[in-house]
């Protein structure tokens, strides 16, 4: 994986809230059996007409956001499946970052092993991040992973908590399973025991 | 010792690892595996050289992708990237050694039904699958919950998952339920009341006296939704029923291994005074059946209510419900029971179990949909479909005027050939009503099977009171 390094892009304003993952990748596209590609379907339905024409109002359609690295979404992003399609998808349209005040379990978790940083911060905190995306393209925000800061074009900065296994995962941009694999022998012992005490599992 | 919930309980059995930060490596005792979440882990394994470090706690089925029409077992018969997933499952299946369920195996269904019904799902497990609704295995009291594809690969090469513990909170359900309320509207009202948000960060307990009067597969109806509540799982002590349910399953222990087992999961249960960081209490008689509106599973209202209006809610909730009411061609103020249906779709995860057909076959026996509705029923299983056919209500279904189907997950995410087309309207047994998750432009409204049952009957949302 790569490592997530230091941020300063476009943020796409999306202040809906409940963006589930059928919005993110609609399930047309979970036939597939790589983790590449994605991209140009991310958000199909709501940037696509069924003609395949782009859909002019939407937010990644617009100039001035088509180059976006950031998201800055409503409460609860990435609701629904388990299908890291939505990571994968994200991530292969350019999307580094997504900034809002909550987000569901297991998407939260799916970003980390693709190179995202999903940030939550209170609603104030979205409110002014939201209002400085709205400006577009010329005003860039500023992520520092290290610092565990976002500073809006206008230089405010808001500070964010992250648990720091991930963290320091994001910025190595480390293989998990390779690190689970150095504990091969605490894994041995517990399964030993475990069968001992519950020879049915 | 502090008193524990269950979750703490299970939690402590199954920590292999802890690092100084609370970073864990949760020991997984069942791995379920499906086509669409599963390729992608496979290769990874493949190109690092790994391998399946449990092939025997792993269990494979297809079941999203596969066409619940006859003659599925040719690949002719899907569409050629289906083929090709369904394809590959097999391929891993096999060359990796796992427990596998193919289409022409009779136990082939939906994963969270095969599961329970083959005894692979015991209490006091850890069970993870590429699925969110994995928490339907939490009905046996296991900790159980969907993950990602990377996990998915880490848990075949290594047996463990990194998690940190969730915080424990409480759903009591106290009472009775009235008459014509179900499980699933239990777990329906419980999303209306903490919305599709309020269990994030946490696993919840069901209890109270309604959630112990459910049988095992209302349970796991409850436990099913759990995750749109937004909690990591859901879970509900064993007791009498599950013991029941479990014994003389095919992979469930037998003899003394029996006895020890159950005495171990006679110890799951949350201790006297065992702390909670949230507790929501709904009083059972208070529930009514109840249906989705809108495009959140959180957009829920007894049947006897009105379509709201867009300035009933707050903040981000306004654009969103707006949205919602153009999406699903709503008008506030419009009483629920006059939205007229196109369609009905009876299965999944959620509600293909036999108890939720037996409960279709009482509303519909000896009856007729309505003239040119759409009316489809999915076993979640093989079992649950030759079961159906020997009580009779395969016969009741098909006389009334349901197509009855092949097992699988069918029109819950329509990514086989079963979907709605533009604007149609369809009542769902199943646990999602997002945007276009049952056809682009589809529009969704969740509902009990016995209330699936009466709109297919009437043509419209129905208050299932009405009928019985
Ligand atoms: S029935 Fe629906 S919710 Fe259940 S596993 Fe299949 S697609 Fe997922």
């Amino acid at each position: 994986m790569e490592k997530f390094e230091n941020l300063s892009g476009i943020a796409a304003p999306m202040p809906l809230v409940n963006i589930d993952t059928d919005m993110i990748i609609p399930k047309v596209f979970l036939k597939t059996i790589k983790r590449s590609g994605l991209g140009v379907n991310l958000f199909d339905e709501m940037r696509f007409d069924r003609q395949g024409n782009e859909i002019e109002d939407f937010v990644l359609n617009k100039p001035a956001y088509r180059d976006a690295q950031i998201i800055v979404a409503g409460d609860n992003f990435g609701c629904g499946s388990s299908r890291e399609h939505a990571p994968w998808a994200l991530a292969d349209f350019g999307i580094k970052s997504v900034i809002s005040t909550s987000f569901a379990d297991i998407f939260y978790n799916n970003c980390f092993k693709n190179g995202i940083l999903p940030i939550v911060l209170p609603q104030e905190a979205v409110d002014v991040l939201m209002k400085d995306a709205e400006k577009g393209a010329n005003a860039r925000m500023d992520i520092d992973l290290v610092a565990q800061t976002v500073t809006t074009s206008d230089g405010e900065v808001f500070s964010f908590e992250l648990d720091s296994f991930k963290k320091h995962c994001l910025a190595e941009g480390l293989d998990d399973i390779g690190l689970t694999m150095e504990k091969a022998s605490a894994i041995d012992t517990f399964e030993a025991s475990a069968s001992a005490a519950r020879p049915w599992v | 010792m502090s008193p524990k919930t269950i979750y703490d309980k299970i939690w402590d059995a199954h920590v292999a690892h802890e690092a100084e930060d609370g970073t864990c490596l949760l020991y997984i005792d069942r791995h379920l595996v499906h086509e669409v979440t599963s390729p992608q882990a496979f290769e990874g394994l493949r190109m690092t050289g790994r391998t399946v470090r449990a092939p025997d706690k792993t269990i494979a089925v297809p079941d999203h992708n596969v066409p619940t029409t006859a003659g599925r077992d040719d690949p002719k018969n899907m569409t050629e990237d289906s083929a090709i997933q369904v394809a590959a499952l097999d391929t891993n299946a096999k060359e990796f050694g796992i427990h596998y369920y193919p289409v022409s195996d009779v136990r082939q269904g939906i994963v969270h039904i095969v599961g329970p019904e083959q005894g692979w799902t015991l209490p006091g497990m850890t069970v993870v699958c590429g699925d969110s609704h994995t928490a339907t295995h939490g009905a046996f009291g296991a900790l159980a919950h969907g993950i990602g594809t990377s996990e998915v690969e880490h848990v075949l090469a290594t047996q463990t998952l990194i998690q940190k513990k969730s915080k424990n909170m409480k759903v009591e359900i106290t009472g009775k339920l009235k008459p014509g309320v179900t499980a699933k509207d239990i777990t329906m009202s419980v999303i209306g009341e903490t919305g599709t948000a309020g269990g994030t960060g946490y696993v919840i307990e069901y209890c109270g006296e309604a959630i112990r009067d459910l049988s095992m597969e209302g349970r796991m109806t409850v436990c099913n939704m759990a995750i749109e509540g937004g909690a990591r799982a859901g879970l509900i002590a064993p007791d009498e029923k599950t013991y029941e349910y479990c014994k003389g399953r095919p992979h469930a222990p037998k003899g003394a291994e029996w006895e020890a087992a159950e005495t171990y999961w006679r110890t799951l249960f949350t201790d006297e005074g065992a702390h909670f960081d949230k507790v929501v209490t709904l009083n059972g008689a208070d529930i009514e059946p109840s249906v989705t509106w809108g495009t959140s599973p959180e957009d829920v209202l007894p049947i006897s209510g009105v379509v709201p209006f867009p300035s009933d809610f707050e903040g981000g909730k306004v654009e969103a419900a707006q949205r919602a009411l153009d999406y699903m061609g709503l008008t506030p103020g419009q009483k629920l029971t006059d939205i007229e249906i196109d369609t009905v779709f009876i299965g999944s995860c959620t509600n293909g179990r036999i108890e939720d057909f037996r409960a279709v076959a009482e509303v519909v026996k000896g009856k007729k949909i309505k003239e040119g509705m759409r009316a489809m029923i999915v076993p979640g299983s093989g079992l649950v479909r030759a079961q159906a056919e020997e009580e009779g209500l395969a016969d009741i279904f098909r006389e009334a005027g349901f197509d009855w189907r092949l097992a699988g997950c069918s029109m819950c995410l329509a990514m086989n050939p079963d979907q709605l087309s533009e604007h149609e309207r369809c009542a769902a047994t199943s646990n999602r009503n997002f945007e276009g998750r049952q056809g682009y432009k589809g529009r969704t409204h969740l509902v009990s099977p016995a209330m699936a049952a009466a709109a297919a009957l009437t043509g419209r949302l129905t208050d299932i009171r009405e009928l019985v």
